[in-house]
């Protein structure tokens, strides 16, 4: 199989500059990081239709690998439809946490957080007996 | 019967449409939801005893012939895990609806909870009867996408913080596995299982195993595997109950069987079985410390969760028949059983309005019906006998004792010990959040007087009360029977995931069942 150079730099710059973007806090970021990790990705399954050929319409007098692969177009075309989907829901999910609580950050767990602070301390049930309630010195210095 | 196959599909997705086109009106709502919910279960039971009997049931999408068409495939383990998901998701819609019903939620956003969760099961039953990874790929895309908008439901603050991390943990995994189709196919020319299975020792060792790697990673991030684990405990305690419910019963589960086709089909070999197993200790070990950290009934619960995703991996890493069986045994009871715990805590947080063990207490008093509903499957997750944790953790532990090697050893010591951690766990919960007095709670304040107090001023009366529902009790109560009866006909299931095992001993059967025209051995070109 042979591969076009070009595609392949084209396709590791992008996935470079995702996965950068992707570890940015800031949300807007990440969801350019995932545009251009998805972008990367079908161009990744178009590299791996090889060399270029003939559109694949049937002809009788063409041999068949002078066509090009068309299944992993196919396939490119079904991973548009879903990144275009998940694209536009996660930007309504920016949006919502923009209008709710001002933030465009992806935020610390708050249970994380307050675990983080310090163990959560079950308090020790009380055994000694009351002093009102026995007779007994309930200090020891007192008994002796 | 083969008919049939495609059914699973289809019936949640015209539920789907059928729900949307009502969505104004609750009432038919409810009903066209469960009935396609009863429905699957009907079939998945039929599809079950047929396939355990007869054989597995295969069809060819529009005709067209295998490696070209595509191709739906329900062998025994798919076969078990549809009848298992289909009766978790029907016992979670109908706690669901008592929920819905006793709040009365008719308004927008709940509108659209019935169809999201009906293609939410369209997702999950692609993804099992799903005969080549691309459509492996699409099912999980369904349900991940539909996963989406049930863990930000309603859209508040804390479910938008917790859906993001969600959301973008699983698109990164999304591309991980888009990615490795690609490379596979550029590989072997094709993404039918089947035929990826017959071509795959045709490449070089080192290409074999970075596909392998990186389809493991993209599933183990599906199946929270340490320490790709990080993101569950974050997302999935912020959503609706019966939410996290269905998602920690099911959506792990599905990385796990995709894990296990992986492992049993795709990938046979023992290249990376040890690495496999000592991430199966660490997932075990550090979700069970988890666990025990938290204050949080759901927070414990997805720790444990992470935790006992490591049983299951252990089983899958073994590469022996008796370790895939009991991994599928195991499966089927982690799935009853953490969903049902999942839906206890839901009890719980009506009972008491809150899952922080610090803030509850006197719960065994006050709610003894909810107490019994908890008490029951923790003992069962902890592997207590004779429930079927521990009869899935024996049959876990007599499969790794065959390998015999230090590893292994280890392996059973650490899942002896993470299986008492998660006893003390879930122990630690029922000692405070039921068994102590509700006054030795710090803070505490009546109950009366907060529904008073909470009441809207406007209406004449205190309606603000906040009892269980019924239907919500009776839906948790049915699966602590079936979790009680997975116990009791332990035999039977056993004796499927066993022979389940048996057709995953190497891809034989597998490619057979596909193309069944085909000589051993010779491809058909």
């Amino acid at each position: 199989m042979t591969v076009s150079l070009v595609l392949v730099i084209v396709m590791s710059a992008m996935y470079a500059c995702a996965v950068y973007l992707l570890l940015e806090r800031s949300l807007t970021r990440v969801l350019l990081g995932f545009l251009l990790a998805g972008n990367a990705t079908n161009l990744l399954i178009l590299i791996m239709v090889g060399e270029a050929g003939l559109a694949p319409i049937f002809d009788p007098e063409i041999a068949p690998d002078e066509y090009t692969d068309p299944l992993p177009q196919a396939l490119i075309l079904t991973a548009i439809v879903i990144t275009f989907a998940v694209s536009s829901f996660l930007l309504a999910l920016i949006y919502r946490s923009w209008r709710l609580a001002n933030v465009d950050d992806v935020s610390d767990d708050a249970d994380d957080l307050a675990l983080r602070g310090g163990a959560v301390l079950i308090e020790a049930e009380e055994t000694a007996p009351e002093a009102s309630t026995t007779d007994f010195p309930l200090d020891l210095e007192e008994r002796r | 019967m083969n008919a049939l196959v495609p059914l699973v599909v289809i019936i949640p997705l015209v539920g789907a449409a059928l729900t949307l086109v009502v969505g104004r009106r609750p009432r038919p709502q409810r009903i066209i939801a469960i009935s396609a919910l009863v429905v699957l279960v009907a079939i998945g039971v039929v599809m079950l005893v047929h396939v355990d009997q007869v054989g597995p049931l295969v069809m060819e999408v529009g005709g067209w012939a295998a490696p070209f068409g595509i191709v739906l495939l329900v062998d025994r383990l798919a076969a078990l895990m549809i009848v298992v998901s289909a009766v978790v998701l029907l016992a979670v819609l109908v706690f669901s609806v008592g929920q819905g019903l006793a709040d009365g939620d008719d308004e927008t956003p709940v509108s659209i909870y019935n169809p999201t969760y009906l293609i939410l099961t369209t997702g999950v039953m692609v993804a099992f009867v799903a005969g080549d990874l691309f459509n492996l790929y699409v099912g999980f895309e369904i349900l991940l996408v539909s996963s989406y908008v049930l863990i930000t439901l309603g859209g508040t603050e804390s479910r938008i913080r917790a859906g993001v991390t969600y959301v973008v943990v699983s698109l990164v995994s999304s591309l991980l596995f888009l990615a490795s189709i690609a490379m596979i196919y550029g590989a072997l020319g094709t993404v039918t299982i089947a035929q990826i299975a017959q071509r795959i020792d045709e490449l070089p060792v080192d290409v074999q195993i970075l596909l392998h790697v990186m389809l493991l990673v993209a599933f183990g991030i599906k199946a929270a595997v340490f320490p790709l684990s990080f993101w569950l405990p974050d997302s999935y305690p912020t959503a609706p109950a019966p939410v996290t419910a269905a998602f920690a019963g099911l959506l792990t589960k599905i990385g796990v069987y995709a894990i296990i086709r992986v492992e049993t089909v795709i990938f046979p070999g023992p290249e990376l079985n040890p690495a496999l197993m000592v991430l199966a200790l660490l997932t075990m070990v550090v979700g069970a410390l988890g666990a025990v950290a938290q204050a949080d009934i759901k927070r414990i619960l997805s720790f444990t969760l992470v935790s006992h995703i490591g049983y299951m991996i252990l089983g899958v890493a073994l590469g022996t028949v008796a370790g895939t069986a009991a991994a599928i045994f195991y499966i089927v009871h982690h799935i009853i059983v953490q969903t049902t715990l999942f839906l206890a805590a839901g009890l719980i947080e009506r009972e008491a309005g809150s899952t922080s063990i610090m803030r509850i207490g006197g719960l065994a008093a006050s709610a003894p019906v909810v107490a019994a509903l908890f008490f029951i499957p923790a003992l069962n997750l902890g592997g207590i006998p004779p429930f079927s944790g521990f009869l899935g953790k024996l049959g876990l532990f007599q499969a790794t004792a065959e390998q015999g090697d230090a590893l292994a050893y280890a392996l059973i010591a650490a899942g002896a010990l993470v299986s008492l951690l998660t006893l003390y766990a879930l122990i630690r919960v029922w000692s405070l959040a039921f068994w102590r007095t509700a006054d030795a709670v710090e803070g505490d304040e009546s109950r009366l007087l907060r529904s008073v107090e909470e009441a809207p001023l406007s209406t004449s009366t205190v309606s603000g009360t906040r009892a269980t529902p019924r239907l919500m009790t009776a839906s948790t109560a049915g699966m602590v029977v079936v979790s009680v009866a997975l116990t009791v006909f332990a035999g039977p299931i056993y004796g499927i995931a066993d022979r389940a095992g048996q057709n995953l001993d190497g891809p034989r059967v597998y490619i057979q069942t596909v193309f069944p025209d085909q000589t051993e051995g010779g491809e058909l070109e």
